[in-house]
């Protein structure tokens, strides 16, 4: 019998790992709306892998599901929609890594909820296993309680899906291993590493094929507002950076290599 | 009062792992200043003798949930066996190692709670209320955060405090009562290199990091993946450390690209790889950009070999940047350390 996934990727928006960061009050981070945005890269690894498995199965959807304001999802999904097929629901509201979690997957598991056309026993939950904002771990694992998914893995660099609908999946643990472990089906979250495949190349006729999607899915976006669960913070703040750095350039790679040898013993 | 749950688990030994432990004594330095009860909580297929040994002395009540289904790290195992121990410890506040076993559920358990998680916590204060220092946008800005909301799940990061240090009497432990669900997964084990191909060690003193500068032309014109490959792991044999990458050279792989046959995106560091605690990092052939270096947070001595005296490292990155050849100074390196071995 044919496998047929609903894969719903979540990924939130980051900044463009190459911009310099700078908190402000809120909290939030200086010019934090002018600042360019890309789609967040564990999640991003999460969609490649869910288009390549949706491919693969005849029958099956993608859904890339968003929170961010409007305009900062129209920026980023201008190129991401370039990547892979897939539908898009975005949900409006604020950007950044310092909003409550829990909030952020009450958010988003309503809108899996209300997605149209979605068989919840064929759900695939993808995104990825941390942000790069925030970069905890909770809001796809708490997304998956909510809608009821009993089965979930986290660091995932890998799923096979054989032909009675069960899966293996690896998730990374600690030394640098893989646990290994097989899943009788969906419904199922994966919260990704880095997966398997690299980023696809733009494709002008996939990203034509999306923006007919796109830009609906951004008008007809539900605004929300994230409760912070109590959630202060005392003090947010850059880390001192700069190092005095001593730059040798006359020694030779004998000379370098004892004294890297006596640092190395120290 | 709060009344504080350290959840615990096991690692292969049957021991309990020392992120457990951590937990353990960070939560008697919390439980002493806020004032809160303190319990600890066992997560095990079953109890070896080493766990009440190695929570002697400790003064708190010791809460065990054992089963056959515990034996490995599960979602759904793991969230039972956890929601019952807190439960049974009524726990406001709950520390737990940040492990992959412990990530991958108390998020939802502390939901099943009505409760919040907070992970990556590297450090922890108690006065008037809680406060927890930890880490956004991957290492790039610190913040201290504190809620009053209750159950509060905090992960602690491993290699952040010294761990519990049994003396005295081992302690009692109360089994907890634990209604296994249906499990529709099944572990089938751990797949990792051979131990002599194994190049990720996170409790080896040095980190070295390669970057895509060794598999790029070379004076003479041509790619030397093979030396490359040889210098690489001579090193790490030598001197017993863990290999880090950047990310341009793991993603080389999928680009039919001269590649490194034992690196892949688990020695990746960084914006999208880990940020690993090593006392000391050397680094080789990598620009050291800041998406890179936000992985070296954790790193405290840093040294860095690169032909480019613009490099990244050399802008206040490194301690000490040595503008040479990586191959040369290596092939040195890996020398004079086979002679001291």
């Amino acid at each position: 019998m044919a496998n047929v996934f609903h894969i719903v990727v979540c990924s939130g928006i980051v900044p463009d790992p190459l911009q310099t960061l700078e908190p402000a009050p809120g909290p939030t981070l200086k010019n934090e709306m002018m600042l360019p945005a890309v789609l967040d890269p564990w999640a991003a690894s999460a969609l490649y892998e869910g288009a390549a498995l949706a491919a693969k199965h005849a029958g099956s959807k993608l859904w890339l599901l968003s929170l961010g304001p409007k305009a900062k999802l129209q920026q980023v999904m201008m190129t991401v929609g370039q990547k892979v097929p897939f539908e898009f629901v975005a949900v409006d509201g604020p950007l950044g890594g310092f909003t409550d979690a829990t909030s952020t997957a009450a958010a988003l598991a309503e809108a899996i909820a209300a997605i149209p056309g979605l068989d919840r026993t064929k759900l695939l939950l993808f995104g990825g296993w941390e942000s790069a904002s925030r970069g905890a771990g909770v809001t796809l694992q708490v997304a998956g309680e909510l809608l009821g998914i009993s089965d979930q893995f986290q660091g995932v660099d890998e799923i096979k899906v054989a032909d009675d609908g069960s899966f293996e999946v690896l998730e990374r643990i600690e030394g640098g291993r893989h646990q290994q472990s097989r899943c009788q089906g969906t419904p199922a979250v994966l919260g990704w590493a880095t997966g398997n495949l690299p980023e696809p190349r733009n494709s002008p006729q996939v990203g034509m094929a999306n923006m007919r999607g796109i830009m609906p899915a951004l008008q007809k976006a539900k605004s929300v507002k994230l409760d912070a669960n109590s959630l202060t913070y005392a003090s947010v703040s850059l880390p001192k950076q700069q190092r005095e750095t001593r730059l040798v350039r006359d020694l030779s790679p004998d000379e370098i290599a004892r004294e890297i040898v006596q640092w190395i013993a120290e | 009062m709060d009344n504080i749950l350290v959840l615990t688990h096991v690692d292969e030994s049957g021991a309990l792992s020392r992120a457990s432990l951590e937990s353990v004594a960070a939560g008697v330095e919390l439980s002493a200043a806020i004032g809160a009860t303190l319990a600890v909580g066992v997560v095990a297929a079953e109890l070896s003798a080493d766990i009440p040994a190695q929570l002697a002395g400790l003064n708190a009540r010791v809460l065990a949930a054992t089963a056959a289904e515990l034996a490995e790290p599960r979602f759904a195992s793991d969230a039972a066996a956890c929601e019952a121990l807190c439960r049974h410890a009524s726990a406001t506040i709950v520390l737990a190692p940040g492990s992959s076993r412990f990530t991958r559920v108390l998020p939802a358990v502390a939901h099943r709670l009505g409760g919040v998680t907070d992970t990556h916590i590297t450090a922890l204060t108690g006065g008037t209320q809680v406060e927890a220092t930890r880490w956004y946008y991957r290492q790039r800005v610190e913040a201290v955060i504190t809620r009053t909301a209750r159950p509060w799940f905090l992960l602690l990061d491993a290699g952040t405090r010294t761990p519990y240090a049994a003396k005295g009497t081992a302690p009692a432990i109360e089994a907890v009562a634990l209604a296994m669900p249906a499990l529709r997964t099944q572990v089938l084990g751990i797949k990792a290199p051979k131990q002599d191909e194994q190049t990720i060690r996170p409790d080896a003193k040095l980190l070295f990091v390669a970057g895509a500068g060794w598999t790029k032309k070379q004076a003479d014109g041509q790619v030397h993946a093979a030396e490359a490959e040889q210098c690489i792991l001579g090193f790490l044999k030598v001197a017993d450390s863990s290999l880090g990458s950047s990310k341009s050279l793991v993603d080389q792989s999928g680009e039919n690209q001269a590649v490194l046959k034992f690196m892949s995106h688990l020695n990746q560091i960084g914006q999208t790889g880990a940020t690993p605690r090593h006392a000391k990092g050397l680094s080789t052939c990598c620009h050291g950009e800041e998406p890179h270096v936000v992985g070296w947070r954790f790193v405290n001595e840093r040294r860095a070999i690169n032909l480019d005296a613009n490099c990244g490292w050399a802008r206040g990155k490194a301690d000490v940047v040595y503008i040479a050849d990586a191959f040369a100074v290596m092939q040195r390196v890996n020398a004079l350390l086979s002679e001291k071995k």
